[in-house]
């Protein structure tokens, strides 16, 4: 698979500290909800830097769109989320990956667990179910330091629309807004129990975050009682570089 | 080393950014993250492969797998066991595949 020039055609400010950039690249074909691109930048002395990132918009031709989070001292990401700008050129490769895709034709329940930008390719999920109208029943558990850290929310909201199908549970590990039933805490057995599709229902998991979260989630789910298998899991690293 | 299949790394004394010494963490990534470098070698995606540990006999898709990157290359690891199941690592020059982990990787059959 070679590498493909991109140009950057649309930014969009997410957070404070997180950014989606539409990359516009010829002959892409579409790709499947949970895939990942690398991108490639090159300086002007030949340097070149190289990340993973998940996909976050719906399958479309022509165009896909990423979702960065700054991270601090970070290489590539302080570039993407504050400097690229329309017009800008970076090379991908892909659409990657075929083991965390999740097909809009599966009738199971669907069990996404995000942490923090985790949520990208979980998104491109939730999106690509309203477009196919998928009746597939879907949870959503997404952990956020605090309130306005949450990337996608108002998005989230009319996805999770009475009659959707979608139900979407917060869990805040810094702070909480103000009459919010729980304390700020990490997810724990409780709360998967409370907002999570029992293992009886043997539902399609998608687990995407921070090594330490999905570590955590994925040996609470196998906990309570889903298989191994079954729970599909994408890490980033500590400095961000696959999400 | 070039740089194809490089990701953010700690400082190399293991610090955190901010100085303060920190136990070195096993972190890896998942099999997932090596989708690309192997797709410059192969036609069909691999992380969707089942592969068969030669060590301990557990199987499970390549995508599942945990992928170490901080050395030269990349270090897949079975999640089962620990031992090494492949290692990619690319020179200026060449690349070099080890698969020695597996006994057998099963593709669905193109159709």
């Amino acid at each position: 698979m070679r590498w493909q020039p991109a140009e950057v055609s649309a930014v969009h400010a997410e957070t404070q500290s997180a950014r989606t950039l539409t990359l516009r690249v010829e002959g892409w074909a579409g790709h499947l909800p949970g895939q990942h691109v690398d991108v490639r930048l090159t300086a002007a002395d030949g340097y070149t830097a190289t990340r993973s990132y998940s996909i976050s918009s719906a399958p479309a031709e022509g165009e896909l769109e990423i979702t960065v989070d700054e991270v601090r001292g970070g290489e590539v990401s302080p570039y993407l989320v504050r400097d690229a700008a329309p017009g800008d050129a970076v090379e991908v490769r892909g659409p990657l990956g075929g083991w965390f895709v999740w097909s809009p034709d599966s009738i199971r329940p669907l069990q996404l667990v995000a942490g923090g930008s985790g949520i990208a390719p979980l998104m491109s999920m939730l999106r690509a179910r309203a477009a196919a109208g998928s009746t597939a029943p879907a949870r959503l558990l997404y952990s956020v330091r605090r309130p306005g850290a949450a990337i996608f929310a108002a998005e989230l909201e009319r996805l999770a629309a009475p009659g959707s199908g979608l139900e979407v549970t917060y869990a805040y590990t810094r702070a909480v807004p103000p009459g919010w039933p729980r304390p700020a805490g990490r997810v724990d057995a409780r709360l998967l129990a409370e907002a999570a599709w029992p293992a009886d229902r043997s539902p399609d998991v998608y687990v995407c975050g921070p090594t330490g979260f999905v570590e955590t989630a994925a040996d609470l789910l196998v906990a309570a009682g889903h298989s191994a298998t079954d729970v599909r899991t994408e890490r980033f690293g500590p400095t961000g570089s696959t999400s | 080393m070039t740089d194809s299949f490089s990701t953010s790394l700690p400082a190399p004394d293991g610090s955190a950014p901010d100085g303060t010494a920190t136990v070195p963490e096993p972190a890896f990534l998942d099999g997932n993250a090596a989708a690309g470098p192997l797709r410059e070698l192969f036609t069909v995606d691999l992380t969707a492969a089942v592969g068969t540990c030669a060590s301990c006999g557990d199987a499970g898709p390549l995508g599942g797998v945990r992928l170490f990157t901080q050395a030269p290359g990349l270090v897949g690891r079975c999640p089962g066991c620990e031992d090494v199941l492949f290692t990619l690592v690319r020179s200026e020059r060449d690349t070099y595949l080890s698969m020695k982990g597996f006994t057998t990787l099963r593709f669905p059959t193109a159709g």
